[in-house]
């Protein structure tokens, strides 16, 4: 155990060698990257196209018209129903996760046009305890379905998420029905859902809404899958095939249709949107 | 009277019981003494004492009698108060689960389609049905099913013990996730009434995913979380052995789940949990599927689906502008 230390230590000092907030590292190349660059460009690297977790405003406004956007149910918020507590009681926790993101919930939704076509638009902030589906991120993503299918407008949901939260136990299992069934209702309407998702998507997110897409976009590089690496290695004892759980790998095994970079995310989202759409609703 | 085993932990001081009996009983071969008198009042002791563990059960504990090695299984009850069962076998498209089966059958006269999470007995036949974990095809067999029975008019019952859908490269390769959403979907969309029983253990989506029903019903002793205790334990306690603790806070029973408005009927175990008695269990089951399967049959497929739509749309508690809503 004392050799622990050391190592411990030799970390902490390199972690010293960028200071925090000004520069990061490029996990592709390993270049040192100055992060207004980063941020300027949706958190997009130039060079090596890597894509850092970019916050739900911030992706919000590179993909709307502007002046469009609407955000709705921000007074949605979530609740301690089990009140639940492991190390700490999960209402400090929650207090926790929204001063550290700045974000009232895990997902920020609204109504807004792209390409001058209506969308219903819900998108998912890892930064908020992972990005975890509760009852109030289940009951806003739901409402965005919801609100496409009453505007006869399309719906769009990015997903960035860990999976169900925990500390809502049962109640975070039943978001899964809860949007799947909501996406029913929107497809027997015949408006198109688009669901992109970036990384990571896992668990209960990818097992519900967000492998329910018309279509389906990926980031590049995002992890999507079902369960943890560790938990497969743990229960199969399976040496994982290279890239397994990526875009790239689930493009090639047939679940994604497209792997699309957010700096041309918004155009292709028209591109798509405007076939499956707006030209149906025109010969209809 | 056939003496259980008392094979689970909490149930040790009634397995010591059983072992005195023993004793007092071989003593008695050797010295010819009559111990009748002696042995009733064991007996009479391990049923008073039975009663009081199984009265104030723990979340933990009702989770290890979910999982008791001879607890009754899906086909257990479909022997017992079904009949006729057809099992129809595969996805059509890439091979038959053994963990996630489906057939035809008839209740009390009435032919239904039946779905169900099953596991093995012994070894082999534990590790042919995947220690009851489906892969992604007994999903979609699953879902082919439902569809059959839509079109025949065939009420569908589930039967939900899974630990979970297979955590494995070949299940994500062939995207359970996918599969499962997907039946999230139609379920809520089938036009045919439809129940699922959670008999065992209700693993997370692998379970749900066989589980979006008119009704809900569940056994005293089943459990139905959306992580195992284990699981939870790992993550946020950082220690798999916190299960009890994380059973607790994830408030995974019966009892709990009924009074969220989760499920819509807890069905009484026998004293000792399900395999203590599984004929009486399976009775219970009958009546339970009787009383819910007769209010749904008559109902229209508009009212159905509406209903089905809004159990589903209030699952869910949060804040709103400083009130609490579901």
């Amino acid at each position: 155990m004392h050799f622990d230390k050391p190592t411990y230590t030799v970390k902490k000092k390199r972690k010293k060698d960028i200071p925090k907030g000004l520069y990061t590292k490029d996990p592709v190349t390993g270049d040192i990257l100055f992060i207004k660059e980063i941020e300027d460009n949706l958190m997009v690297v130039p060079k090596s196209g890597h894509h850092f977790p970019i916050g739900a405003r911030q992706r919000i406004a590179s993909l709307m018209d502007p002046d469009t956007w609407t955000e709705i149910d921000q007074n949605v918020t979530s609740s301690d129903p089990l009140k639940f507590v492991d190390s700490q009681p999960y209402h400090v926790r929650l207090k926790r996760y929204q001063k550290d993101s700045g974000l009232p919930e895990a997902v920020i939704s609204g109504l807004g046009s792209i390409h001058g076509i209506k969308v219903s638009v819900a998108v998912m902030d890892f930064r908020f305890c992972g990005g975890a589906m509760g009852a109030a991120a289940g009951e806003k993503i739901t409402r965005a379905i919801e609100a496409a299918t009453a505007a006869k407008a399309p719906c769009i949901v990015f997903s960035a998420s860990g999976g169900a939260r925990m500390q809502e136990g049962i109640y975070s299992l039943m978001q899964m029905a809860k949007t799947s069934a909501a996406l029913g209702r929107l497809s027997q309407a015949g408006l198109p859902f688009i669901s992109v998702l970036t990384h990571p998507t896992m668990g209960g997110v990818t097992a519900s809404f967000a492998t329910l897409g018309d279509v389906i976009i990926a980031e590049p590089g995002a992890l999507i899958g079902f369960a943890g690496a560790r938990v497969i290695r743990d229960t199969t004892k399976q040496t994982l095939p290279s890239g397994f759980q990526t875009a790239e790998f689930l493009l090639k095994h047939g679940l994604i249709d497209q792997i699309v970079s957010r700096l041309e995310m918004r155009d292709r989202l028209g591109q798509i949107l405007s076939a499956l759409h707006v030209k149906r609703k025109k010969t209809a | 009277m056939n003496t259980p085993d008392y094979a689970l932990e909490f149930e040790k001081p009634l397995r010591e019981l059983v072992m005195e009996i023993e004793s007092v009983r071989l003593r008695s071969t050797e010295t010819g003494e009559d111990v009748s008198q002696q042995v009733a009042q064991i007996e009479k002791k391990i049923s008073k004492l039975e009663k009081e563990i199984y009265a104030s059960l723990t979340p933990w504990q009702r989770v290890q009698i979910a999982r008791h090695a001879k607890r009754p299984y899906a086909l257990d009850y479909v022997a017992q108060i079904f009949e006729d069962f057809q099992e129809l076998h595969g996805d059509r498209q890439y091979s038959d689960d053994r963990a996630l089966i489906g057939g035809t059958a008839f209740f009390e006269g009435q032919a239904v389609m039946i779905i169900a999470h099953q596991k093995g007995r012994d070894t082999k036949e534990k590790i042919s049905r995947n220690f009851g974990m489906p892969h992604p095809e007994g999903y979609r067999k699953a879902l082919r099913l439902m569809r059959m029975a839509e079109k025949f008019h065939l009420p569908v019952i589930t039967f939900i013990d899974t630990p979970g859908a297979f955590p494995g490269v070949a299940s994500e390769e062939r995207h359970v996730s996918e599969a499962i959403a997907v039946n999230l979907r139609e379920m809520a969309m089938l036009k045919t009434p439809t129940i699922s029983i959670v008999v065992g253990e209700g693993g997370s989506g692998g379970a749900l995913g066989i589980g979006v029903t008119d009704k809900v019903l569940m056994f005293e002793n089943s459990y139905y979380s959306v992580i195992s205790p284990e699981g939870c334990a790992a993550i946020l306690w950082k220690d798999g052995a916190a299960a009890p603790k994380a059973a607790e806070a994830l408030k995974l029973g019966a009892p709990h789940l009924f009074s969220q408005g989760i499920i819509d009927e807890v069905i009484e175990e026998p004293v000792g949990g399900a395999h203590n008695d599984p004929l009486a269990t399976g009775l219970a089951l009958k009546a339970s599927l009787h009383k819910h399967l007769a209010g749904l049959v008559d109902k229209t497929t508009d009212d159905l689906l509406d209903s089905r739509y809004e159990r589903y749309r209030h699952l869910g508690v949060y804040e709103e502008a400083g009130t609490t809503k579901s």
